[in-house]
Protein backbone atom coordinates (compact mmCIF):
# COMPACT_ATOMS: atom_id res chain seq x y z
CA UNK A 1 0.00 0.00 0.00
CA UNK A 2 1.47 3.51 -0.58
CA UNK A 3 0.37 6.70 1.23
CA UNK A 4 -0.49 9.48 -1.33
CA UNK A 5 -0.65 13.19 -0.50
CA UNK A 6 -1.90 15.21 -3.49
CA UNK A 7 -1.04 19.12 -4.04
CA UNK A 8 -3.78 20.69 -6.19
CA UNK A 9 -2.86 23.75 -7.94
CA UNK A 10 -5.19 24.35 -10.88
CA UNK A 11 -8.30 26.13 -10.70
CA UNK A 12 -11.47 23.77 -10.83
CA UNK A 13 -13.26 24.32 -14.73
CA UNK A 14 -10.06 26.47 -16.02
CA UNK A 15 -7.47 23.62 -15.70
CA UNK A 16 -7.85 20.21 -16.29
CA UNK A 17 -5.62 19.62 -13.08
CA UNK A 18 -9.00 18.82 -10.31
CA UNK A 19 -10.54 16.33 -12.78
CA UNK A 20 -6.97 14.68 -12.91
CA UNK A 21 -6.74 14.64 -9.19
CA UNK A 22 -10.14 13.16 -8.71
CA UNK A 23 -9.44 10.75 -11.24
CA UNK A 24 -6.19 9.90 -9.56
CA UNK A 25 -7.45 9.73 -6.50
CA UNK A 26 -10.36 6.86 -7.23
CA UNK A 27 -7.89 5.43 -9.28
CA UNK A 28 -5.35 4.52 -6.42
CA UNK A 29 -8.17 4.48 -3.88
CA UNK A 30 -9.44 1.27 -6.30
CA UNK A 31 -6.58 -0.31 -6.10
CA UNK A 32 -5.95 -0.32 -2.35
CA UNK A 33 -4.10 2.29 -1.35
CA UNK A 34 -3.99 5.28 0.31
CA UNK A 35 -4.84 9.27 0.15
CA UNK A 36 -3.60 11.19 3.31
CA UNK A 37 -4.59 14.87 2.46
CA UNK A 38 -4.91 17.42 -0.31
CA UNK A 39 -3.40 20.58 -0.16
CA UNK A 40 -4.96 23.43 -1.96
CA UNK A 41 -2.58 26.02 -3.52
CA UNK A 42 -2.15 28.85 -6.12
CA UNK A 43 -5.30 28.92 -8.36
CA UNK A 44 -6.20 25.41 -6.97
CA UNK A 45 -7.72 27.22 -3.90
CA UNK A 46 -11.03 28.21 -5.89
CA UNK A 47 -11.48 23.90 -5.83
CA UNK A 48 -12.87 25.12 -2.46
CA UNK A 49 -15.71 27.66 -2.85
CA UNK A 50 -18.91 26.98 -1.47
CA UNK A 51 -20.42 29.13 -3.55
CA UNK A 52 -19.02 27.24 -6.74
CA UNK A 53 -22.47 26.80 -9.20
CA UNK A 54 -21.92 24.73 -12.13
CA UNK A 55 -24.54 24.25 -14.80
CA UNK A 56 -26.50 21.09 -13.25
CA UNK A 57 -25.50 18.67 -15.85
CA UNK A 58 -22.05 19.37 -14.89
CA UNK A 59 -20.03 17.70 -12.23
CA UNK A 60 -19.49 20.30 -9.01
CA UNK A 61 -15.92 19.78 -8.21
CA UNK A 62 -16.64 20.82 -4.52
CA UNK A 63 -19.01 18.52 -4.37
CA UNK A 64 -16.67 15.89 -5.72
CA UNK A 65 -13.72 16.97 -3.25
CA UNK A 66 -15.98 16.91 -0.49
CA UNK A 67 -17.40 13.14 -1.37
CA UNK A 68 -13.86 12.11 -1.52
CA UNK A 69 -13.20 13.48 2.16
CA UNK A 70 -16.69 11.85 3.29
CA UNK A 71 -16.21 8.76 1.75
CA UNK A 72 -12.38 7.97 2.51
CA UNK A 73 -11.60 10.69 5.45
CA UNK A 74 -9.51 12.38 2.74
CA UNK A 75 -7.86 15.63 4.75
CA UNK A 76 -8.67 18.72 2.79
CA UNK A 77 -6.30 21.98 3.16
CA UNK A 78 -6.69 25.42 1.88
CA UNK A 79 -3.57 27.45 2.12
CA UNK A 80 -4.85 30.57 4.21
CA UNK A 81 -2.55 33.33 2.37
CA UNK A 82 -3.04 31.84 -1.27
CA UNK A 83 -7.16 32.04 -0.57
CA UNK A 84 -7.43 35.01 1.12
CA UNK A 85 -5.93 36.60 -1.84
CA UNK A 86 -8.05 35.35 -4.13
CA UNK A 87 -11.32 36.02 -1.96
CA UNK A 88 -11.74 32.83 -0.45
CA UNK A 89 -12.44 32.90 3.33
CA UNK A 90 -13.78 31.08 6.04
CA UNK A 91 -16.50 32.88 8.59
CA UNK A 92 -13.60 33.43 11.01
CA UNK A 93 -11.28 34.72 8.27
CA UNK A 94 -14.19 37.16 6.77
CA UNK A 95 -15.16 37.99 10.45
CA UNK A 96 -11.46 39.34 11.43
CA UNK A 97 -10.86 41.05 7.92
CA UNK A 98 -14.85 42.46 8.10
CA UNK A 99 -16.05 41.01 5.50
CA UNK A 100 -19.57 40.01 4.82
CA UNK A 101 -19.98 36.80 3.50
CA UNK A 102 -17.43 33.70 3.02
CA UNK A 103 -17.09 30.59 0.87
CA UNK A 104 -15.23 27.91 2.60
CA UNK A 105 -16.58 25.98 4.99
CA UNK A 106 -16.00 21.89 6.24
CA UNK A 107 -14.73 20.30 5.46
CA UNK A 108 -12.16 22.32 3.54
CA UNK A 109 -10.12 23.61 6.11
CA UNK A 110 -7.49 27.04 5.78
CA UNK A 111 -4.10 26.55 6.75
CA UNK A 112 -0.90 27.26 6.31
CA UNK A 113 1.99 25.65 4.03
CA UNK A 114 3.58 24.18 6.67
CA UNK A 115 0.34 22.12 6.36
CA UNK A 116 2.20 21.27 2.92
CA UNK A 117 5.52 20.64 3.56
CA UNK A 118 4.31 18.21 7.21
CA UNK A 119 1.99 16.48 3.92
CA UNK A 120 5.08 16.02 2.31
CA UNK A 121 6.69 14.24 5.36
CA UNK A 122 4.24 11.98 6.14
CA UNK A 123 3.35 10.43 2.89
CA UNK A 124 5.25 8.18 0.09
CA UNK A 125 4.31 9.89 -2.71
CA UNK A 126 3.59 13.36 -3.12
CA UNK A 127 1.63 14.04 -6.59
CA UNK A 128 1.31 17.52 -8.02
CA UNK A 129 -1.75 18.76 -10.06
CA UNK A 130 -1.04 21.74 -11.99
CA UNK B 1 26.05 18.13 -2.62
CA UNK B 2 23.72 15.81 -1.49
CA UNK B 3 21.90 16.98 1.80
CA UNK B 4 19.69 14.20 2.99
CA UNK B 5 16.35 15.37 3.34
CA UNK B 6 16.75 18.57 1.56
CA UNK B 7 13.89 20.33 -0.67
CA UNK B 8 14.07 20.60 -3.93
CA UNK B 9 12.30 23.56 -5.22
CA UNK B 10 11.71 24.35 -8.72
CA UNK B 11 11.02 27.48 -10.07
CA UNK B 12 9.96 28.07 -13.71
CA UNK B 13 7.77 31.44 -14.07
CA UNK B 14 9.13 34.75 -14.58
CA UNK B 15 8.29 37.59 -12.13
CA UNK B 16 4.82 39.35 -13.15
CA UNK B 17 3.56 37.10 -15.79
CA UNK B 18 1.45 34.83 -12.94
CA UNK B 19 1.86 34.37 -8.85
CA UNK B 20 3.39 31.23 -9.78
CA UNK B 21 7.28 32.48 -8.27
CA UNK B 22 5.98 34.22 -5.76
CA UNK B 23 4.02 31.63 -4.31
CA UNK B 24 7.00 29.18 -4.66
CA UNK B 25 9.18 31.25 -3.36
CA UNK B 26 6.83 31.13 -0.09
CA UNK B 27 6.42 27.66 -0.03
CA UNK B 28 10.81 27.71 0.14
CA UNK B 29 10.57 29.85 2.63
CA UNK B 30 7.84 28.32 4.98
CA UNK B 31 10.30 24.99 4.60
CA UNK B 32 13.40 26.94 5.69
CA UNK B 33 11.89 28.65 8.29
CA UNK B 34 10.61 24.97 9.30
CA UNK B 35 14.48 24.07 9.41
CA UNK B 36 14.31 21.87 6.59
CA UNK B 37 17.39 22.75 3.86
CA UNK B 38 16.05 23.85 1.01
CA UNK B 39 17.89 23.87 -2.25
CA UNK B 40 16.28 26.31 -5.87
CA UNK B 41 16.36 25.46 -9.09
CA UNK B 42 15.49 27.41 -11.28
CA UNK B 43 14.53 26.69 -14.88
CA UNK B 44 13.29 28.32 -18.01
CA UNK B 45 12.08 31.43 -17.46
CA UNK B 46 12.01 31.41 -14.20
CA UNK B 47 15.79 32.61 -14.58
CA UNK B 48 14.36 35.96 -14.77
CA UNK B 49 13.43 36.03 -11.29
CA UNK B 50 17.39 36.05 -10.20
CA UNK B 51 17.75 39.34 -12.38
CA UNK B 52 19.82 41.87 -10.17
CA UNK B 53 18.63 45.09 -12.13
CA UNK B 54 14.41 43.75 -12.16
CA UNK B 55 11.82 46.27 -10.99
CA UNK B 56 8.56 46.03 -9.64
CA UNK B 57 5.91 45.00 -12.00
CA UNK B 58 3.30 47.12 -13.58
CA UNK B 59 -0.04 47.76 -11.91
CA UNK B 60 1.40 48.00 -8.24
CA UNK B 61 2.72 44.18 -8.29
CA UNK B 62 5.01 43.59 -6.00
CA UNK B 63 8.81 43.27 -6.64
CA UNK B 64 10.52 39.78 -5.70
CA UNK B 65 13.78 40.67 -5.78
CA UNK B 66 13.73 41.88 -2.51
CA UNK B 67 12.71 37.95 -2.01
CA UNK B 68 15.37 36.81 -3.32
CA UNK B 69 17.66 38.81 -1.13
CA UNK B 70 16.28 37.62 1.74
CA UNK B 71 16.80 34.05 0.86
CA UNK B 72 20.18 33.38 2.73
CA UNK B 73 18.79 35.04 6.04
CA UNK B 74 16.67 31.40 5.62
CA UNK B 75 20.21 29.63 4.64
CA UNK B 76 18.78 28.78 1.49
CA UNK B 77 22.20 29.29 -0.10
CA UNK B 78 22.36 26.99 -2.96
CA UNK B 79 20.82 28.24 -6.16
CA UNK B 80 21.20 26.51 -9.16
CA UNK B 81 20.65 28.02 -12.78
CA UNK B 82 20.05 25.45 -15.69
CA UNK B 83 22.84 26.85 -17.95
CA UNK B 84 20.62 25.79 -20.91
CA UNK B 85 17.95 28.44 -20.39
CA UNK B 86 20.88 31.09 -19.83
CA UNK B 87 21.85 30.88 -23.31
CA UNK B 88 18.38 30.62 -24.67
CA UNK B 89 17.99 34.09 -23.36
CA UNK B 90 20.99 35.32 -24.24
CA UNK B 91 21.97 35.78 -20.19
CA UNK B 92 25.54 35.84 -18.65
CA UNK B 93 25.69 35.19 -14.93
CA UNK B 94 27.22 38.69 -14.54
CA UNK B 95 23.07 40.15 -15.04
CA UNK B 96 22.23 37.64 -11.99
CA UNK B 97 22.37 38.01 -8.14
CA UNK B 98 25.31 36.38 -6.45
CA UNK B 99 25.91 33.23 -5.75
CA UNK B 100 24.38 31.29 -8.00
CA UNK B 101 25.40 27.82 -9.25
CA UNK B 102 25.27 26.67 -12.79
CA UNK B 103 24.11 23.61 -13.47
CA UNK B 104 24.20 22.45 -17.07
CA UNK B 105 20.85 20.93 -18.57
CA UNK B 106 21.78 16.89 -18.75
CA UNK B 107 22.50 16.97 -15.41
CA UNK B 108 19.35 17.92 -13.78
CA UNK B 109 18.22 14.53 -13.88
CA UNK B 110 20.86 13.41 -11.44
CA UNK B 111 20.04 16.46 -9.50
CA UNK B 112 16.10 15.66 -8.67
CA UNK B 113 17.43 11.91 -8.08
CA UNK B 114 19.14 13.48 -4.87
CA UNK B 115 15.91 15.08 -3.71
CA UNK B 116 13.16 12.67 -2.57
CA UNK B 117 11.18 16.22 -2.01
CA UNK B 118 10.58 17.79 -4.55
CA UNK B 119 8.11 20.94 -5.28
CA UNK B 120 7.80 22.47 -8.85
CA UNK B 121 6.10 25.73 -9.58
Amino acid sequence: MIKYGFLVMGAPYSSPAPHSALRFAHAVLARGHQIAGVFFYHDGVHNASSLMTPPQDELNLREAWTELNQQHAVQLDVCIAAALRRGLMSESEAQRHGRQAFNIALPFELTGLGQLLELQQRTDRLITFA
Amino acid sequence: MATPDALLVILRHAPHSSNWLREGLDAALVAAAFGQPVHLLFMGQGIMALLKEQGSGALGQKATLPTIDMLEMYDIDKLWVAEGALQRMHLSTDSLVDGVSLIEDQEISGLLQQHAKILNF
